[in-house]
């Protein structure tokens, strides 16, 4: 039985309580048609920046962000973006492997948006995780502000939506931040904080390894394997 | 939908590990890349299934029986149709670190790398040795010989082949293994577990061929260094099987702009000469509510596996493979929830050895209590391929379930691609690990690029929008 700690072990992350504080760390996946603000709301979640041109994600971000529920609990959120896999329905599986959580954007201003990100919605209850969160974000508020007619989907339509198939739901504008964090808030509070990881079994546990560079390795077999 | 491009750089075609490793390190030296599969899933060969999906490619069940049912959620396994393990200071965990696809994936240790010694009832199972307690403690040598051991792997760990003074006095170039070999005194046992199951070769031919002493160290080496990686063995393997492998360095592409179509068959490829200058495919719709989508578009070049071009590879062996579940470890590996066991072709009076490769729910491939053992070898007979195997199954006692078909034909391509423009992969040998999937994967680099791919720091100076 493999129960030797690897050299470089990641901690047992996922989950951890010392002293009265808790930190955890949970694997988000954001799903949703092209163009509907996806990466732009990640950026502003993370970095606080919005971008009025950004270009279509290719070279898709992989980032962290983490946020304080209270004094003692700090959730760290582990962010993948698609890298564009899903335009030709190509996702690959491990992509929503042992997500805890995903964001399903659709523009509130794009009728059509909404329908794919109930296939989305759908996809994920057969595929991930059982007890995955999953957030539906209608995001571009702002554009409605000043013109309402520009809205293609009602708030109350969308809400029921939700509703009925368990989802949180908030109405996003990455450009202005509004509900932005909200909506990354609402999800932390729904996690298990008290078990979980991003992925179960997390590294460092029983046979666990973390891959490395070798750099420091200049071992032969002559003084590693002294038979 | 959006526009498929004009040209790309390179069109891959199968989405096994030798093609996915190449289309993320094109895209991520920044070429244009379409990659493209003719199946619904990545992984191609070196897919992992689920056990209704297992039962339905080999078929052995009466129609309307489903049984599968009674072993659990089908997607709780993840059953690997290839059987290899990673060496872990082996190349792919060297591409896996230096593309930073570790990050998508996750990894523990195989516990343990067994031998087999005798056959038949009289059979016994022993650890390779992984250090000097375990070397002590091995019932796979006697006093004498563990002495006589030990110096010859301390040798092997000071020998340079540059240095002729790490020689012993022969000269190494020419020599043959079997002179190694009788210069230490090593006995025909000792021969047999260090050439099978620390050098990893399949058959006998490396002892006497002229200088093959050099690569045979090199191997030892290359096991002795993965063993004290980590401990134990010198193995490691993906959490949820090997189909994870080709997923991430799929990810890794597709972040660095390559586009991915799975579901899409080649109508055609387009030549002008002899040279390959592009496709016509059609993407068809998973669920069917779609219109299928024709489109072509050129390519510099094509890549891609020995499925896409069959009048361009030949057959150059057969593998004979057998999945076998069980709700047992295997006998005489101390209960570990994985492992390789070797049975040396001597031992069982064959050409090529016999691998067993078991992984269990440790790697979350199946539901707890499960055990998948994958026994393999390469066919020696035109018939009688269960007999072939039949000292594997012998190691393996109670059998819940075994998925056997007919042997593998391992494909090569009849030619380099200089002319063609077509760069083709092999198929995935009988060897336990991926180290010939690496080699295969920079040899088609060389001939698709004209220069060799270094795999150290394959991501410095790279930048991405996200800051990946
Ligand atoms: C990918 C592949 C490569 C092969 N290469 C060789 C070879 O180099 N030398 C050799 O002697 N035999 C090869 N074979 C075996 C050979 O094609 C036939 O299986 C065998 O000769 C019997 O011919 P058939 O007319 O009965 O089968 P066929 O009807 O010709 O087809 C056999 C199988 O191959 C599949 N197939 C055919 N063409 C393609 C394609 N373009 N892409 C994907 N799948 C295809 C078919 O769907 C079918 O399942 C290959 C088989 C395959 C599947
Ligand atoms: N007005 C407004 N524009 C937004 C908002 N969010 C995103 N956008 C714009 O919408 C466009 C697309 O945003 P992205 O974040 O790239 O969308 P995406 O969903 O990541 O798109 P893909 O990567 O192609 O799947 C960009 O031009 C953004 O500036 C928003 O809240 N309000
Ligand atoms: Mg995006």
């Amino acid at each position: 039985m493999a129960t030797k700690g690897p050299v470089g072990a990641r901690g047992p992350a996922g989950s951890s309580r010392g002293g009265n504080s808790r930190f955890a760390q949970f694997k988000l996946v954001l799903l949703g048609e092209s163009a509907v603000g996806k990466s732009s709301l990640v950026l502003r979640f993370v970095k606080d920046q919005f971008d009025d041109y950004r270009e279509s994600t290719i070279g898709a971000a992989f980032l962290t962000q983490t946020i304080s529920l209270d004094d003692q609990t700090t959730v760290k959120f582990e962010i993948w973006d698609t890298a564009g896999q899903e335009r030709y329905k190509s996702l690959a599986p491990m992509y929503y492997r042992n997500a805890n959580c995903a964001v399903v954007v659709y523009d509130i201003t794009q009728a059509s948006s909404l329908d794919k990100a109930k296939q989305w919605i759908k996809e994920l209850q057969r595929q991930a995780n059982e007890n995955i969160i999953i957030a539906l974000a209608g995001n571009k508020l702002d554009l409605v502000t000043d013109q309402p007619d520009k809205r293609a989907i009602t708030t109350a339509d969308a809400e029921a939506y939700a509703r009925e198939s368990g989802l949180l739901f908030f109405e996003t504008s990455a450009k202005t931040s509004e509900n932005v964090r909200e909506l990354f808030t609402a999800i932390a509070k729904k996690l298990p904080l008290d078990q979980a990881g991003p992925r179960n079994p997390r590294s460092g546990g029983r046979g666990g390894v973390e891959l490395r560079p070798e750099n420091t390795s200049t071992q032969g077999a002559g003084n590693t394997c002294a038979c | 939908m959006d526009d498929i491009a004009p040209e790309y750089d390179a069109i891959v075609l199968g989405t096994g590990l030798t093609e996915c490793i190449l289309s993320g390190v094109l895209s991520v030296k920044g070429q244009k890349v379409l990659h493209i599969d003719k199946n619904d899933h990545y992984g191609g060969e070196a897919a992992s299934v689920n056990i209704e999906a297992l039962f339905k490619k080999y078929g052995n069940y009466t129609k309307g029986e489903e049984p599968w049912k009674k072993y659990g959620r089908v997607n709780d396994w993840n059953i690997d149709l290839v059987p290899k393990l990673l060496m872990s200071s082996g190349e792919l965990t060297n591409i896996l670190v230096s593309t930073d696809v570790t990050r998508y994936l996750e990894f523990r240790q195989v516990a343990g790398s067994y031998v087999q010694q005798g056959s038949g009832p009289k059979a016994t199972v022993a650890k390779v040795p992984s250090d000097a307690g375990e070397a002590l403690r091995s019932s796979l040598m006697g006093i004498f010989e563990k002495r006589r051991m030990k110096s010859f792997i301390e040798w092997v760990g000071t020998f340079n082949v540059d240095d002729s003074t790490s020689h012993k006095g022969l000269n190494i170039n020419t020599t043959t293994m079997k002179d190694v070999y009788d210069k230490f005194g090593l006995e025909i046992g000792t021969r047999d577990f260090i050439g099978h199951a620390m050098a990893l070769y399949t058959t006998d031919s490396y002892i006497t061929e002229q200088g093959k002493a050099p690569e045979t160290i090199e191997r030892i080496k290359l096991y002795g260094n993965s063993v004290a990686r980590y401990g134990k063995s010198p193995y490691i393997y993906p959490l949820y099987g090997l189909g994870e492998l080709p997923q991430g360095f799929a990810r890794l592409s597709a972040i660095y702009g390559g586009t991915y179509m799975l579901n899409t068959s080649i109508d055609e490829v387009q030549y002008d000469g002899a040279k390959a200058v592009g496709i016509s495919a059609t993407m068809h719709d998973r669920g069917g509510d779609s219109e299928p989508m024709k489109f072509t578009t050129k390519a510099k070049k094509i890549l891609g596996d020995p499925s896409y071009f069959p009048g361009k590879v030949q057959v150059v062996g057969h593998v004979l493979k057998a999945i076998c579940i069980l709700n047992h470890p295997l006998a005489g590996t101390d209960n570990s929830d994985s492992a390789q066991l070797i049975i040396p072709q001597s031992q069982v009076g064959r050409k090529n050895d016999i691998y067993i490769a078991v992984v269990s729910s440790a790697h979350n491939v199946c539901p707890k209590g499960y055990y998948i053992a994958i026994v393999s070898t390469i066919s020696e007979t035109s018939a009688n391929h269960h007999l072939e195997l039949a000292p594997g199954f012998e190691r393996l006692g109670r059998i819940e379930e075994k998925f056997m078909g007919p042997p593998i034909p391992l494909y090569e391509p009849l030619e380099s691609g200089a002319n063609d423009n077509i760069f083709i992969s092999k198929s995935y040998d009988a060897t336990s690990h991926f180290e010939t999937t690496t080699d295969d994967v920079k040899e088609i680099y060389h001939r698709a690029e004209g220069h060799e791919l270094v795999v150290e720091g394959l991501r410095e100076g790279t930048n991405l929008v996200g800051g990946e």
